[in-house]
């Protein structure tokens, strides 16, 4: 099992950044909801674990405010 | 008058008065049916082929026409094996393997379900549900000319019944008036409107789907490859989704998703079925309509499908979407289960507790079931926006990306359960031993002998051994366990054995292992025995 990483793990984070805007630009709001989740599923696929991803939706999820 | 429901395919127990009718007391039965559906006449077979009096009551004078189940499962092919009706399923049935993913006008994969090698049957066949039903009547008459005591009463509906601690009374209306007769068990397995269930004022909760499918089946003779054919979107109009699906006779299952608020009566007309079909097929083909129906489905189940003397068994005790196959084949799984330990009560060899394992081990496949055919069903018609963006984004990224296939849900093929966890299940004392034949499991077929081993395990207990010295036969607390020897090679010992030298397994009579060990241990056989009767 591994842990899921939650201290800085990417190198030049201000080019990761641009670059994930810039895979946006010009798209429709459809075409970017569809590419994040394009994106999620290949991300997803590559950790694999299944322990990982469940502790990735928790953290992803515990961020939603409370309503 | 007397009204039909619906209308027949097979005429096959036309109603006949029985002796029972003109009786002043009522007759007393140990075991009626009620439905004779396709799980009302598995259950009378199995039972009556062990020796158990069976009387179905069914409200129909045969066999109901519309195709609905057509796929029929592996697990259900073995169980109707056992009964002596498998062979006959296959040879009529349609065998397939190549199943085809479309999404919009593209195709985005295919997939073959590349059975494992060394079974009896296939993965799957398909077969019209009538042909199925008629299939195991015709078993039940060859059954009874050799003295299986069933009987089949057409055209007698259960109006009513009183349940008492020791069985119960039941009200019968037929065409020449109505009649009550008294039974020790009833068998309830009259479909998802369980009028049994109803009369008891049994629970029924779930989840309700808001959508609705449009059925057609169309003979043709079109080259259309035995292949099933699902689309996302299709780009010919005629629903949100859409499957091919080859049947024998030419026919071909055609199913439409079409929404929720739907007019039934101007959907179901001809012309605008034909309409969808021709959409679909393109306008040079020719066929012709057999069968066309809506459906609606829930993903539902009772708490318990046993109530004192009262055992539901098929859609009276739950019901799944169709996606995947599961309703004919999880009823049929509940009778395997069923009629063993119906057997064992009834001949006073096993305690009346044993029937709760029924209920246990059936929820635990009936919620199995439920879970995937939701799972399914909300993946073939997305319910959120952001259920529609991911569907969509897996079945984009599957046109190119093979890890995106394995989430593409259309269905995923029925399998039976495991039980594991079972209060009936004995040790698991075989190290190295496959996770597939572990306690609970189905056993997995393989070649024995000139035949396969499912063939040879026979209806009662099994003591399945395997380099390993135990009695040929073993009797205890009046049940007879015969024990099998297996060969330590090729299938049997990669199924059977993985990395363990020797094993003995404990097989009940439905084919599922109640034990396993290394080497045989009279003492432990015989705890295990008790345990999987209902005894400890
Ligand atoms: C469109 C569609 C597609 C399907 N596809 C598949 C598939 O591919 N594979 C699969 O496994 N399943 C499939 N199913 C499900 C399958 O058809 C059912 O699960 C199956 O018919 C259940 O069998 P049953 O014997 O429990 O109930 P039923 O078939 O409903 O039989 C109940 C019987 O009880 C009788 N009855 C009712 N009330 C009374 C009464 N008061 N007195 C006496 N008799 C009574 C009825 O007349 C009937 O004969 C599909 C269903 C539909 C609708």
């Amino acid at each position: 099992m591994t842990e899921l990483i939650l201290t800085p793990n990417i190198a030049g984070p201000d080019d990761f950044y641009a670059e994930l805007l810039a895979a946006h630009e010009g798209l429709s709001k459809d075409e970017s909801d569809a590419l994040n989740a394009r994106l999620i599923l290949v991300l997803a696929n590559q950790i694999g674990d299944r322990e990982t991803l469940s502790r990735a939706i928790a953290t992803a999820r515990e961020a939603v405010p409370k309503r | 008058m007397w009204a039909d429901r619906y209308t027949l395919a097979f005429r096959a127990y036309p109603y006949a008065r029985a002796s029972d009718q003109d009786r002043n007391d009522p007759a007393r039965h140990p075991v009626v049916i009620v439905g004779g559906g396709p799980v009302g006449m598995a259950t009378a077979l199995d039972l009556g082929l062990k020796g158990v009096p069976t009387l179905v009551l069914d409200d129909h004078e045969g066999i109901g026409m519309g195709s609905r189940a057509i796929c029929i499962a592996k697990r259900t092919l073995e169980i109707a094996d056992r009964m002596g009706c498998g062979e006959a399923l296959v040879d009529k049935g349609v065998v397939w393997n190549l199943g085809k993913v479309f999404h919009q006008d593209r195709k985005v994969f295919e997939f073959n379900l590349l059975a494992e090698q060394g079974h009896k049957f296939p993965a799957f066949i398909n077969l019209q549900q009538p042909y199925f039903e008629k299939f195991l009547v015709d078993r039940i008459r060859a059954a009874q000319a050799q003295g299986a005591p069933i009987e089949i009463r057409g055209r007698n509906r259960v109006a009513g019944l009183d349940v008492r601690d020791d069985g119960a009374t039941v009200q019968v209306e037929t065409p020449e008036g109505p009649y009550s007769i008294e039974s020790d068990w009833v068998v309830a397995c009259d479909g998802a409107n369980s009028p049994v269930r109803t009369a008891m004022g049994l629970d029924f909760e779930g989840r309700v789907f808001e959508d609705s499918f449009l059925i057609a089946d169309v003979r043709m003779k079109a080259g259309f490859p035995t292949e099933r054919w699902f689309w996302f979107d299709p780009p010919f109009k005629s629903g949100a989704s859409a499957l091919l699906h080859k049947q024998p006779d030419d026919v071909w299952r055609i199913d439409f998703q079409i929404g929720w608020n739907v007019d039934r009566k101007e959907e179901l007309r001809a012309e605008k079925v034909r309409a969808r079909v021709s959409e679909m097929l393109g306008p040079d083909v020719e066929y012709e309509l057999v069968w066309s129906s809506i459906y609606t489905f829930q993903c539902r189940r009772m708490r318990a499908f046993r109530h004192g003397r009262v055992l539901f068994a098929g859609d009276s005790a739950h019901q799944v979407s169709p996606f995947g196959a599961r309703g004919a084949n999880s009823g049929i799984q509940d009778v395997d289960n069923l009629a063993w330990k119906l057997d064992l009560v009834l001949r006073g060899l096993a305690p009346d507790s044993l029937l709760d394992s029924y209920s246990s081990e059936r929820v635990q496949g009936a919620d199995e079931n439920v879970l995937n055919s939701t799972r399914s069903t909300d993946f073939i018609t997305p319910k959120s926006e952001i259920s529609q963006i991911f569907r969509d984004a897996v079945l984009n990224l599957s046109e190119h990306h093979a890890f995106a296939r394995p989430l593409v849900n259309s269905g995923r093929l029925s399998v039976p359960c495991i039980y594991d966890g079972s209060p009936l299940n004995g040790p698991d004392a075989l190290p190295g031993g496959p996770a597939r034949s572990r306690v609970g499991s189905p056993c997995p077929d393989a070649p024995f002998g000139d035949g396969f081993l499912l063939g040879a395990l026979g209806d009662g207990f099994t003591l399945l051994t395997i380099d390993a010295d135990a009695p040929d036969e073993l009797t205890i607390d009046g049940i007879t366990v015969s024990r099998l020897s297996l060969p330590a090679d090729g299938p049997i010992a990669e199924r059977y054995l993985a990395d363990a030298p020797t094993a003995v397994y404990l097989i009940r009579p439905d084919q599922h292992v109640a034990a396993r060990w290394a080497e045989f241990d009279a003492g432990a056989v015989e705890a295990a025995l008790r345990r999987a009767i209902g005894k400890a």
